[in-house]
C-alpha cells in the first residue's frame, strides 16, 4: 500500500465497465460535408457537442481504417454518454454507429441523402434531446484511482519542460502506474535521438524490439522519404527553437522525461487503438502535432490528458480533459490562463520533482470529479483526424 | 562545491555532470552575470561567467566548445558543434546542429 492506494474520484461508469470522468453528448460527423448538419442540431440542442472535422471522403485502406478506428473510439471514449452520429450516406454512418453500439451507449444514426440538411437536423435534434435529457440524470459514483485512463503528450516544448513539467508526468505515472491505471505516451518522431533508451524501457526484449522497428519505419517511410530539407523548422518547431531547444535529440530527451524512471511499457499501439493487454502504460505510435495527438489517444480511451509545455500550447480536446503543467516563470507570468499546475518552482529549486508529482496527481482527481481545466474553460475543443496520405 | 540544498535561485541548470551546455533559467540574463549553476542530478553548485545576454530556457557552453565536438545533455548526444564556442558564451542553432537530419 502507497499513499496513492486509496485514492479515488468521482466518474460516471459507462454501460462497458469503463469510467469517464464527463458526461458529453457528442454529434459526431462521419464526413467534411455533414458537418454542418452536426453543428446546427448541436446549436438547436444545449448540452450537445459537435466535433467537425476535415476528412471522412473517399479514403481507402489503412487510411479509411484509422479513420473508422478514430471515429468509433472517439463515440466509445467513456467520457461520451451517448452519440448522435450524421453521415451523408447510411453505409459508413451504420459502419460507425455500430462499432461505437458495442460500448452498450445509446447511439442514434443519420444519413442525409434522400432528406436534406433540415429534416436530417429534425430528426436528429429529437434523439440528441432525448439523450441529454437521459444522460443528464446519470449520477457520479465513487471509483478507484486504477480506473483512470491516463494520457500524455507535450507541446510547443522548450529546456523548461525537460528540466521540469516532463518529469512532473514522469513522476506521475512512476507513481500511479504501479497502482493499475492505464498510461499512453506516443509521439513517434519526437523519440529520434533518444530512441535507444525508448526501446530500452519496454517491458520485454520482444517489445522493444516491436517498437524499435515501428520508430525506424516512421523514420524510412515517412520522414526520410518525404523530407525536403533538414526538418530544421519542423521538428524542433520554430516555437521549440525560440525557448531554446536546438536540436531534435535534445528535444527527444526532454520528451522521454515523461516515462519517469521506472516505468515499463507493456504494448505498443497503432494510432487511434484502444490497449487490450490489461492495466500498464502503452506506446500508441502517434504524431507529434498536439491536436493530432491528444484527438488519437482520446480515442484509444484515454479519459484525461497531462500535457506539459513551456513556451504555452493552448490546445485541449473536446470529450477529454487537457491538463496542462509548465515549468516556465516566463509562460506563467504572460499566459497563466492556459496553465492548470505551475511547477516552475522546480527552475528556483524551491520545488522537488517529488512535490510536483503530487501537485499533478491532486489536479488528475480534481479535473476527474469536474473542475474545468484552463483548456475546457477557455473552450479549446481542437479535434484533429490524422490522415496518412491522399483520398483516392 | 557539493551543496546538497541549494538556499539562492540558481541561474543556469544542468541535468548531469557529464554534461557540457547548461540552461538559463532566469529571464533577463547579462553578459558578465557571475552565474550560480545547479546541476540537477545531485543539487551540487558551481560558478561560471555569462559572455553573452542569454535568454531564458537557452543553453550556455560549461567549457571551450570546438567545431566537431559532440554536445552533451542529459549525459547524452544531443547534436555536433558546428562553430567553436568559449565556456559562458550562447550555445543554439548558430553553432550546434542535429546529427539526425
Amino acid at each position: 500500500m502507497t499513499k496513492y492506494s486509496d485514492m479515488a474520484f468521482f466518474g460516471f461508469r459507462r454501460e462497458n465497465g469503463r469510467v469517464g470522468v464527463r458526461n458529453h453528448v457528442i454529434i459526431l460527423p462521419v464526413d467534411d460535408i455533414s458537418n454542418a448538419a452536426c453543428e446546427a442540431v448541436a446549436n438547436n440542442v444545449k448540452g450537445t457537442l459537435s466535433l467537425p472535422h476535415a476528412y471522412g471522403r473517399l479514403q481507402f485502406g489503412e487510411d479509411l481504417e484509422l479513420h473508422f478506428r478514430t471515429m468509433i473510439g472517439t463515440g466509445s471514449n467513456p467520457n461520451v454518454a451517448a452519440v448522435v452520429v450524421i453521415g451523408i450516406e447510411p453505409g459508413w454512418t451504420a459502419h460507425i454507429a455500430n462499432g461505437i453500439r458495442e460500448t452498450g451507449k445509446p447511439v442514434a444514426e443519420f444519413a442525409i441523402e434522400q432528406k436534406g440538411d433540415f429534416e436530417t437536423i429534425r430528426a436528429a435534434s429529437w434523439a440528441a434531446k432525448d439523450f441529454v435529457q437521459q444522460t443528464t440524470e446519470v449520477q457520479r459514483e465513487k471509483c478507484d484511482i486504477s480506473e483512470l485512463w491516463i494520457s500524455t503528450k507535450c507541446g510547443e516544448s522548450d529546456t523548461t519542460t525537460g528540466l521540469g513539467s516532463c518529469p512532473t508526468v514522469g513522476n506521475m505515472y512512476d507513481k500511479l502506474l504501479p497502482e493499475g491505471i492505464t498510461g499512453f505516451f506516443g509521439e513517434t518522431s519526437e523519440i529520434t535521438g533518444a530512441e535507444h533508451i525508448c526501446q530500452k524501457r519496454a517491458v520485454s526484449e520482444d517489445v522493444g524490439e516491436r517498437w524499435y522497428r515501428m520508430w525506424k519505419a516512421y523514420q524510412d517511410e515517412v520522414i526520410f522519404a518525404h523530407q525536403t530539407d533538414d526538418l530544421s523548422d519542423s521538428q524542433p518547431t520554430k516555437g521549440n527553437i525560440e525557448g531554446g531547444l536546438t536540436t531534435i535529440e535534445e528535444k527527444a530527451l526532454g520528451n522521454l522525461e515523461k516515462i519517469g524512471r521506472t516505468s515499463r511499457y507493456i504494448d505498443i499501439l497503432d494510432p487511434a487503438e484502444p490497449p487490450d493487454s490489461g492495466a500498464g502504460l502503452y506506446f500508441m505510435d502517434s504524431s507529434s502535432a498536439a491536436a493530432e495527438c491528444v484527438t488519437l489517444m482520446a480515442a484509444g480511451g484515454a479519459v484525461v490528458h497531462t500535457f506539459p509545455t513551456g513556451q504555452g500550447n493552448v490546445v485541449g480536446n473536446p470529450i477529454v480533459p487537457v491538463i496542462k503543467i509548465t515549468a516556465n516563470p516566463r509562460t506563467m507570468r504572460t499566459m497563466s490562463e492556459h496553465v492548470d499546475v505551475d511547477v516552475s518552482g522546480i527552475l528556483r529549486r524551491e520545488m522537488t520533482i517529488d512535490e510536483a508529482g503530487d501537485a499533478l496527481i491532486d489536479m488528475i482527481l480534481r479535473t476527474s470529479n469536474g473542475r474545468a481545466t484552463a483548456a475546457e474553460a477557455l473552450g479549446h475543443r481542437e479535434f484533429s483526424m490524422t490522415k496518412l496520405y491522399r483520398s483516392a | 562545491m557539493s551543496n546538497p540544498t541549494i538556499d539562492e535561485i540558481p541561474h543556469l541548470l544542468v541535468h548531469e555532470k557529464a554534461d557540457n551546455v547548461g540552461v538559463v533559467v532566469v529571464e533577463g540574463l547579462c553578459a558578465g552575470t557571475d552565474l550560480l549553476c545547479c546541476i540537477t542530478h545531485d543539487n551540487s553548485t558551481f560558478r561560471l561567467t555569462a559572455k553573452h545576454d542569454v535568454p531564458i530556457g537557452h543553453k550556455v557552453a560549461l567549457s571551450d566548445l570546438k567545431a566537431g565536438d559532440t554536445a552533451i545533455k542529459y549525459g547524452e548526444d544531443i547534436g555536433q558543434v558546428i562553430a567553436d564556442v568559449d565556456q559562458g558564451e550562447h550555445v543554439h542553432t548558430h553553432n550546434l546542429k542535429t546529427k539526425r537530419w
